[in-house]
């Protein structure tokens, strides 16, 4: 039975990305019956290239991608070359760590806020300043997508930051760093000369997920980015919605050429590797120390700290405007404070979360009992995850969301499947899964396999091994994972709305869809909830074991 | 043979199984116990609360279960709709209900996707002021295919202590390029930035008549070359020259509020009134129609062919007729759109209460709102909108 579980799991994963690849390869090569189309032909990519904003869509996806990718690395890397181990650094790895379930969403409402041409920074900034109105400038859906990227890269250097914390044991990275200082080298040049080589090995794979996710993000786009043109991803949402069915294979062509786009982006990544690589290896041979480095020091802090200190005021704001009565520019306070927004969206909240909670519970649950079933086999009946099974996780993570959730929509629509929490279920799972195993992995390998041995030899079975022993011990790492898989749930947005057809409402799907509203109270209301909803479980993972086990020191792993 | 006798004996039954609202009777029976999806646009929190009203009322009145499906776009629940039938679902759609008009109502009348006629069948029909905006939509036979619930017309708001009414579309331009950035429209498709886009067309042609027939055979290009003239010279003074836009209507709330602009067009008459009672706009807004009047059209529920709830579907429109429902929509500390209802056959109490509502310090009175203009054919609108985002939208 357990053998079958890798297998059923891969499928589960790999199976939904598969499918709507296919369902968006026939009508992207005009076949589409449901409208009349019997290929093959070129009609969908004609009407793609036919579209006057496809060169804007397709430089915004190229730069908003490479861009948030190199800021992000940057940041996480100056920071973590330059401070760890010292005190401002477990200050802000502590204050950076909550902010990676912040839904994108939420984290990106709460940038608009901020920095929009009337928001919040601007009114401290109109009495010095001397407007009495907003200046007429493109902050908040520039051409050039700059806000898009901040929003992007706000919400993945924590991502980046917490797989390098993960990484720095395994290379054994403070050890490096202290022969390197011996013989030297400043801080920041012995970390990238003896640590970075064989973090970026680990970190890879998480660096390519947040290039395809930039490149291709839908949510952070509608709030942040430009809409005339709008994204690629945006504009293909938009034909899967119109009326003609034929824009489907506008879509579909369009998710196609989305995927090119990343896979040509992931190549050049690649070779960018490779050349830096090269010139490190020569930088590296040069013996240069480069022991003055305060002022490349100095820099790192304060940029992860804004990052942090962003998402942090932009959260503040949305629930300040929550409950705000009349709130004028350039006032930068409301004029009163009324419950007002939370009353009147009470029930609509309650309906939401529950249907929110309902979709990431039971898919945090599949995804878990898949992920359990997994290394359970690995452990009984032995050998390692291979490279190629690392590959396979991180699979549905980097091919883009937009590239074959239309298709899957399609192939569902012509089974008559289409509608209620089940494909939705389903769908989410591809995204929770991956997270949930990796998070999970590393703590399972490593506990003691001798607690088994003794058991064991006490005459207990296998199933009674891993229910009385091993998961109780390792409650506090499988809480966690629960809280991520949650979290990653709660975040979805693209299938929810797309593989739901509008009947699963979650939060995610009612803040965005509030968005097109600009209504800044009820906005601030829904993303609030969507950020507790998806913090709440992470609270719990770190109080249930400690009430659970306040008797049992040995128990707190 | 006995299997296709067995067929032909249920074929029958399926077409007989529609309600009919004539046995209205029949129909509130069979509606208790029934969910209806309603697919309604979801931007608006004013619009979602009176929606939950309604679906209270209906629970309280007849058992019928009322979920809104908040759409950003109608045009998602046409989709699926068509997309249903070509997947062979033909009796249990995820859309029981549509708020629907113009191309959208157009498209589903004519590819047979709509269950009727049964509007004009309801018991409360017969209070409906039957005018061109409730029996033509946009240029479309309604033929008792879609229910009334709401009517609009175009105005502008504007923030009097910035601005003053403009007399004409083209006096609105020289305002602008004296004030630039501080106009405004939502960006086409969307509903209003359309409407926008369509008043301004039925000012400009030199012959209004000729946007009441279908766009085919007729000289597009030359016919709307002076909207394209028109816009060509406002779009430098636009907010933010243009380069963006506002999502949609009540996403110009917050740009007046936040006094990013002063002037920017609405729907309905009094949903400024309403937004400055829910703190979203200013209480110095006010609004104005240039003269020559301004495009009025009405909002319509619709019911899909294969829809599985009918006669709850119906059921909740007719409750959308009632006069205490469209009372309360008329409310602008509500929801503040303009009732369907003649006032004429109402009860004297009734009448009475329309008459005391306060619409609001924004809202003008039926006299200054004028004749509304006829929406042009529905084609117009998805060809100048075509054009628009080609144009302006993809640069």
């Amino acid at each position: 039975m357990l053998r079958f579980v890798p297998a059923l799991t891969l499928l589960a994963m790999l199976g939904p990305v598969i499918a709507g690849l296919y369902g968006a390869l026939l009508p992207a090569f005009g076949h589409l019956p449901a409208a009349g189309f019997h290929g093959p032909s070129l009609v969908a990519f004609q009407a793609l290239f036919a579209w006057r904003g496809l060169a804007d869509a397709s430089r915004l996806s190229i730069t908003s991608g490479l861009l948030a990718t190199m800021l992000s690395l940057a940041i996480v890397t100056l920071i973590v070359a330059g401070w760890s181990g010292t005190r401002p650094f477990k200050w802000l790895e502590r204050a950076l760590s909550p902010l990676l379930s912040v839904p994108h969403a939420a984290a990106a409402f709460g940038l608009a806020f901020l920095i929009a041409p009337s928001g919040w920074i601007m009114r401290l900034a109109a009495p010095v300043a001397g407007f009495d109105r907003p200046p007429d400038v493109l902050v908040v859906g520039d051409p050039w997508g700059l806000s898009l990227t901040a929003g992007l890269v706000a919400k993945e250097v924590p991502f980046l930051l917490l797989m390098t914390l993960a990484a720095l044991p395994q290379v054994q990275a403070a050890r490096t760093l202290a022969v390197a200082r011996s013989l030297g080298y400043g801080r920041i040049a012995g970390w990238l000369k003896s640590v970075f080589p064989a973090i970026y090995a680990q970190i890879r794979l998480p660096i390519y997920v947040v290039l395809a996710f930039s490149m291709s993000v839908v949510d952070v786009a509608l709030i942040l980015g430009p809409t005339t043109p709008p994204t690629l991803s945006v504009q293909i949402v938009e034909w899967m919605g119109a009326p003609d069915l034929q824009n489907r294979m506008t879509a579909a062509a369009g998710a196609l050429w989305q995927l090119a786009l990343v896979l040509a982006v992931l190549a050049l990544w690649r070779t960018g590797e490779w050349a830096v690589a090269r010139l490190g290896c020569i930088w590296a041979r040069s013996g240069h120390r480069h022991a003055r480095d305060a002022v490349i020091r100095a820099v790192g802090l304060p940029l992860a700290a804004v990052t942090a200190i962003t998402t942090l005021l932009g959260l503040a704001l949305l629930a300040l405007w929550s409950v705000a009565a009349q709130w004028a520019y350039p006032d930068p306070l409301p004029a009163g404070l009324t419950a007002r927004t939370w009353m009147r969206h009470a029930d609509a909240l309650a309906d939401t979360a529950t249907d929110t909670f309902l979709v990431a519970g039971i898919a945090t649950a599949l995804a878990l009992i898949l992920t359990i079933g997994c290394l359970e086999a690995e452990h009984r009946h032995g050998g390692r995850m291979t490279r190629r099974a690392t590959w396979a996780l991180y699979l549905p993570l980097l091919v883009p969301q937009i590239a074959f959730l239309p298709g899957l929509q399609t192939l569902l629509l012509s089974v008559g499947a289409d509608t209620g929490r089940a494909p939705v279920i389903a769908a989410h799972l591809v995204f929770v899964l991956p997270y949930v195993f990796l998070s999970l992995g590393d703590p399972w390998r490593a506990w003691d396999t001798r607690q088994a041995t003794v058991a064991a030899a006490l005459g207990a079975t296998h199933t009674n091994i891993l229910w009385r022993i091993r998961l109780p011990m390792l409650l506090r790492p499988v809480l966690t994972a629960m809280a991520i898989g949650i979290a990653v749930s709660v975040g979805q947005y693209l299938p929810t709305l797309l593989i739901g057809g509008g009947r699963v409402a979650t939060l995610t799907t009612e803040a965005v869809a509030l968005s097109s509203g600009g209504d800044r109270r009820a906005i601030g209301a829904f993303a609030l909830a969507q950020t507790g909803a998806a913090l709440l479980p992470f609270a719990l993972a770190l109080v249930l074991p400690a009430v659970l086990f306040r008797n049992r020191r040995g128990l707190h792993v | 043979m006995h299997r296709l006798l067995l067929a032909a004996a249920f074929l029958p039954s399926t077409a007989l199984a529609n309600p009919d609202p004539a046995e209205w009777s029949a129909v509130t029976q069979e509606a208790e116990g029934q969910t209806v999806y309603w697919h309604a646009w979801g931007g608006s929190t004013a619009t979602n609360d009176f929606i939950a009203w309604i679906g209270e009322q209906v629970l309280d009145a007849h058992g019928v279960t009322l979920e809104h499906v908040k759409l950003t776009d109608t045009a998602d629940a046409v989709t699926r709709v068509l997309s249903e039938r070509q997947a062979g679902n033909d009796d249990d759609s995820a859309v029981d209900l549509i708020w629907i008009n113009g191309a959208n109502f157009a498209n589903m009348k004519e590819a047979d996707l709509l269950f009727g006629p049964w509007a004009t069948q309801l018991p409360n029909y017969d209070l409906v002021a039957e005018e061109g905006v409730i029996t033509n939509d946009f240029g479309t036979a309604v033929d008792g295919m879609e229910s009334p619930w709401a009517k609009a017309q175009f105005v502008f708001m504007y923030d009097s202590e910035d601005a003053q009414p403009q007399s004409s579309m083209q006096a609105l331009a020289d305002w602008t390029a004296a004030n630039p950035g501080r106009f405004t429209y939502p960006q086409p498709p969307d509903f209003l930035g359309t409407t926008f886009l369509k008043q301004a067309l039925v000012t400009l042609v030199e012959d209004p008549g000729v946007l009441q027939s279908p766009v085919d055979g007729q000289d597009f290009d030359a016919i709307t070359q002076p909207l394209w003239d028109y816009l060509d010279a406002l779009k430098p003074n636009l907010w933010r020259q243009g380069e963006s836009y506002p999502a949609s209507g009540p996403a110009q709330f917050q740009l007046i509020t936040d006094d990013e602009i002063d002037i920017a067009p609405s729907l309905s008459p009094s949903e400024a009134s309403t937004a400055i009672a829910n703190f979203q706009l200013p209480d110095t807004v006010r609004t104005f129609v240039p003269d020559g009047g301004t495009i009025g059209n009405a909002s319509f529920v619709a019911i899909p062919y294969n829809s599985g709830a009918k006669a709850g579907a119906m059921v909740v429109a007719n409750m959308l007729l009632s006069p205490e429902a469209q009372l309360r929509a008329q409310d602008p500390d509500v929801l503040g759109y303009g009732t369907v209802l003649d006032t004429a056959a109402l009860t004297e109490e009734q009448a009475q209460a329309f008459a005391d509502l306060d619409l609001g310090i924004a809202t003008l009175g039926p006299a200054d709102l004028g004749e509304a203009l006829p929406e042009p054919h529905a084609s117009w609108s998805t060809a100048v909108e075509a054009e628009w985002i080609d144009r302006y939208g993809s640069e």
